[in-house]
């Protein structure tokens, strides 16, 4: 009767954002009573278009309805008010509340000006039963796991009266266990009759979750699969997240040296519950070498790129040429010769807030042009910041202008300049030409391939396949933080990569 | 674009003052007094040769108190214990000068060396404190202000360093002459100006140096800037807070010293103890920038020495306080709208200047 309703349609969706648009003509059908979920990249736009149907922000264009009906929304309230709830990434929990606070927090049961507990707990014991979501609701937060916080997010936007939920990556924080778990209530949810918005980009987890799937490619919708009747599999899904437009980097001559630049001994990164986020790995890399780490993001790269630059703790070793820096601070290493492009440029690379020519100062503070001794030297380091701005085509009209003025493509570029400046023994990047149109990322290309021709040794994580393949001399599979597989660029596909990626290739 | 950032920045101080001088005169309205005759006198006191001076070595404590806030605002670490720093500072100078018999250049330089490492000293426990056992700085700061407080009436009543002054009140020894320093008087013969105002400006321009032209200066203001991007790019966090609450505490030390050396050549417990809080509100009119807190300091103490005025006109004094609470609030306010509207035009600007460009190839 009611399955083939809509809970959820947006049509034409837009929304920009100074230099970057997020999402571009978003179209979305999500059937009421139904697991729908959501799969791209990280930047694809999965966050902004949740954001917009929370009520967070508000799309330029496009309509959302809701049930049928039209609606405009100003705050999440509105939303909320609509029958739609939040799981949040990031718990929203007050750790020295018990459960039972929690729920109630926001929107308390009155009785007069009394709170009134009593009818609380019993509600939420109904809603706990009806759903198969198991808590006490006495236990403080601050004594539960992960998973428990989980279900309790959970209860609460189901008290506030949610009939669809949103859940933002919500198997990112659990360990395979707790993701049969949450599978088995979100399918307990769905028997109630509510509507699941699931995102995600673990491919076999959305497979075995899914009732539809909707892929979201540089802030676009670029289809819909249905995984029971169509016959899917994570390889078709990596294929469409990742696309096959961009220009294919060819890789030049074999550059190779014999000396081996970066060795890494059994390096472990461990999160604050001691679970491991890299988990023994080691690998080595020589000058005039690019190796490429392949991996579905939120695998480990991102730690293993700070464990290497000395931001992070780790157990193992490092060694840079003869030294071995494992205990060295970032500084020294930078010192010695590393440059680093990291994967969140906002948080770990730039000062949004100061003029490129500081930008340009950030992590080279310690070194000609930009200062002798203890002293800077401004004039020579404005003179460099030019040099970057023209070689690497940094769209800007002025030095002067602050960071956050530029798009994020040419904050990139101007990122990769002052990296590879100072001649760089090795690169350690993340994503180098994410955001960057197309003309620039060749340029981005060549300068890696001449510097590497030079004696660079790279390390490079990089979401877009065909760059991995193009530019790298040996790729190393990641996942859950272990390398997987070795891959041969010159005879491995994108497709072969993504089944490798997302475990898929496992079983078979 | 330069020219248009300085007139921006200029723009939120004079909303502010404009605002609040509106907002004071509804007050004064309110409670039935001229506007133009208050204003008007003290305008024609403030102006006087004997208040300009007195307004001057005011605004030299002032003008130390807000630098020592500031180096730590500038990396987001808020030195709420200036006073303690300053008053234990000032008392060890007290008890270290009264001591020396060596020529005015030697004993003033110890003079000022002792306060400045008690400061930085004191400052730096709660530097410890943040590092060690992830204390926040605010608490501890605002906790050891009433410990520094204590510990002087301990020491100035209970130990013999604590003497009858010839006020009649307890106190340290008196300074010998040659330990002080009083000053010139250029403005108004009765009233030297502190030798500590030209020393106040040496301390501003070498705060602007250390934070513009050194390296350390770049990685303080770079992790004020962003202290995940600054630690990427090599800056040790803990040592920077360190080594800034140690320069912070320093330069609160100088604080009490102008009104030490240059008038009552005794730490008494008639000492004042909250010029750290004044601090506070300078800094934030000041915008971490010397000249700006220059400017803040000269016209608090403007306010403060005028305000003697208003009781001749059968007004509250308190009414300048009140003008003082006013303009901080609002010029904070309109520095952050000035701040985000300078955001925005700026990302149009620029897209606007690509589109032209593009146009043009």
């Amino acid at each position: 009767m009611s399955q083939s309703a809509l809970a959820v349609e947006l049509k034409g969706i837009w929304k920009r954002f100074p230099g970057v648009i997020a999402n571009s003509d978003i179209n979305l059908k999500v059937t009421s009573g139904t697991v729908h979920a959501i799969v791209g990249e990280n930047g694809a736009g999965k966050s902004t278009l949740m954001k917009i149907l929370y009520g967070m922000q508000k799309a330029d264009e496009g309509t959302i309805s809701i049930n049928g009906s039209d609606l405009v929304f100003n705050s999440p309230s509105d939303a909320i008010d609509s029958g739609i709830g939040m799981v949040h990434q990031h718990f929203m929990l007050a750790d020295n509340f018990t459960v039972l606070e929690n729920i109630v927090l926001g929107s308390e049961p009155k009785n007069g000006i009394r709170l009134d507990f009593a009818k609380a707990r019993k509600q939420i014991s109904g809603i706990a039963a009806e759903n198969g979501l198991a808590v006490d609701p006495d236990v403080l937060v601050s004594e539960l796991g992960v998973g428990d916080r989980q279900r309790i997010e959970i209860l609460k936007v189901l008290y506030r009266g949610a009939k669809i939920l949103i859940l933002d990556e919500p198997t990112a924080v659990l360990v395979p266990h707790e993701v049969d778990e949450l599978f088995n209530t979100l399918r307990d949810l769905k028997k109630e009759g509510l509507t699941v918005i699931f995102i995600s980009h673990k491919l076999d987890e959305v497979l075995s979750i899914a009732d539809e799937i909707t892929v979201i490619r540089q802030g676009t919708t670029v289809g819909s699969v249905n995984p029971h009747t169509q016959n899917v599999s994570a390889r078709d899904l990596a294929e469409m997240m990742v696309g096959n437009e961009l220009p294919t980097p060819d890789a030049v001559g074999d550059t190779i040296q014999d000396e081996v630049v970066l060795k890494v001994e059994n390096l472990s990164v461990f999160a604050k519950g001691g679970k491991a986020i890299v988990d023994d790995i080691s690998f080595q890399i020589r000058a005039g070498e690019i190796v490429g780490i392949a991996g579905v993001e939120g695998n480990g790269q991102a730690e293993i790129l700070d464990a290497l630059m000395g931001i992070e703790s780790a157990s193992g070793r490092v060694q840079f040429k003869n030294e071995d820096i494992t205990n060295k601070s970032t500084r020294h290493r930078r010192e010695l010769g590393i440059g680093f492009i990291p994967e969140d440029r906002h948080r770990q690379a730039l000062m949004l807030e100061a003029p490129l020519w500081e930008n340009r100062m950030l992590g080279h503070q310690t070194r000609e042009p930009n200062s002798k001794g203890i002293w800077l030297t401004p004039r020579s380091a404005k003179a460099d910041t030019k040099r970057i701005v023209e070689e690497y085509d940094v769209r800007t009209p002025s030095i002067d202008v602050l960071a956050s003025a530029l798009s994020g493509g040419n904050q990139q570029k101007l990122i990769v300049g002052r990296e590879m400046s100072g001649e760089p023994k090795l690169l350690i990047a993340a994503h180098p030409t994410r955001g960057v149109d197309v003309g620039a990322q060749a340029a981005i290309w060549d300068h890696i391939r001449n510097a590497r021709q030079a004696g660079l040794a790279v390390l490079l994580v990089s979401a877009d396949l065909d760059e991995l393949i193009g530019l790298s001399d040996n790729i190393k599979v990641l996942l859950r933080g272990k390398f997987v597989a070795d891959a041969d660029p010159a005879t491995v596909t994108p497709q072969d990569l993504g089944t490798a990626m997302t475990g898929a290739g496992e079983a078979a | 674009m330069n020219l248009r950032r300085i007139g921006m920045s200029l723009i939120a101080p004079a909303i502010g003052l404009f605002i609040s001088l509106a907002a004071t005169a509804v007050i004064l309205i309110a409670i039935g007094a001229s506007i133009s005759t208050v204003f008007s006198s003290m305008w024609n006191y403030g102006t006087s040769p004997r208040a300009m001076s007195l307004m001057l070595n005011l605004a030299t404590i002032y003008f130390l108190s807000a630098l020592a806030v500031s180096i730590g605002f500038k990396m987001n670490l808020f030195n709420i214990g200036v006073n303690g720093q300053y008053v234990l500072g000032a008392l060890a100078a007290a008890v270290v000068a009264s001591n020396l018999t060596l020529p005015k250049v030697a004993s003033v330089t110890i003079t000022i060396l002792s306060a400045m490492i008690v400061g930085a000293l004191w400052a730096g426990i709660a530097a410890w404190l943040k590092v060690a056992r992830g204390v926040s700085e605010v608490i501890s700061t605002i906790m050891l202000n009433f410990i520094a407080i204590g510990i002087i009436s301990y020491i100035i009543v209970r130990t013999p360093i604590g003497t009858e002054t010839s006020l009649n009140i307890r106190g340290t020894k008196a300074i010998p002459e040659t330990g002080m320093l009083r000053g010139v008087a250029f403005l108004d013969p009765g009233t030297p100006i502190y030798g500590f105002f030209f020393i106040s400006i040496v301390v501003g321009i070498a705060y602007w140096f250390l934070l513009n032209r050194t390296r350390f200066g770049f990685d303080l203001r770079a992790t004020g800037k962003s202290a995940s991007a600054a630690r990427t790019s090599g800056v040790q966090s803990n040592r920077m807070i360190v080594v800034t609450m140690l320069l912070s505490g320093a330069v609160a030390g100088l604080v009490g010293l102008p009104y030490l050396l240059g008038d009552t050549g005794s730490y008494t417990l008639q000492f004042p103890t909250d010029w750290g809080f004044t601090g506070i509100a300078i800094a934030l009119l000041g915008r971490n920038n010397p000249l700006g807190i220059a400017l803040g300091a000269i016209l608090w103490a403007f306010l403060d020495i005028s305000s003697g005025q208003l009781i001749l006109e059968g007004v509250p004094r308190e009414i300048s306080t009140i003008m003082q609470g006013l303009i901080v609030i609002v010029v904070v306010i309109s520095y952050e709208v000035v701040r985000r509207y300078q955001v925005k035009s700026e990302q149009t600007s620029v897209a606007k200047a690509l589109e032209k460009q593009e146009a043009s190839v």
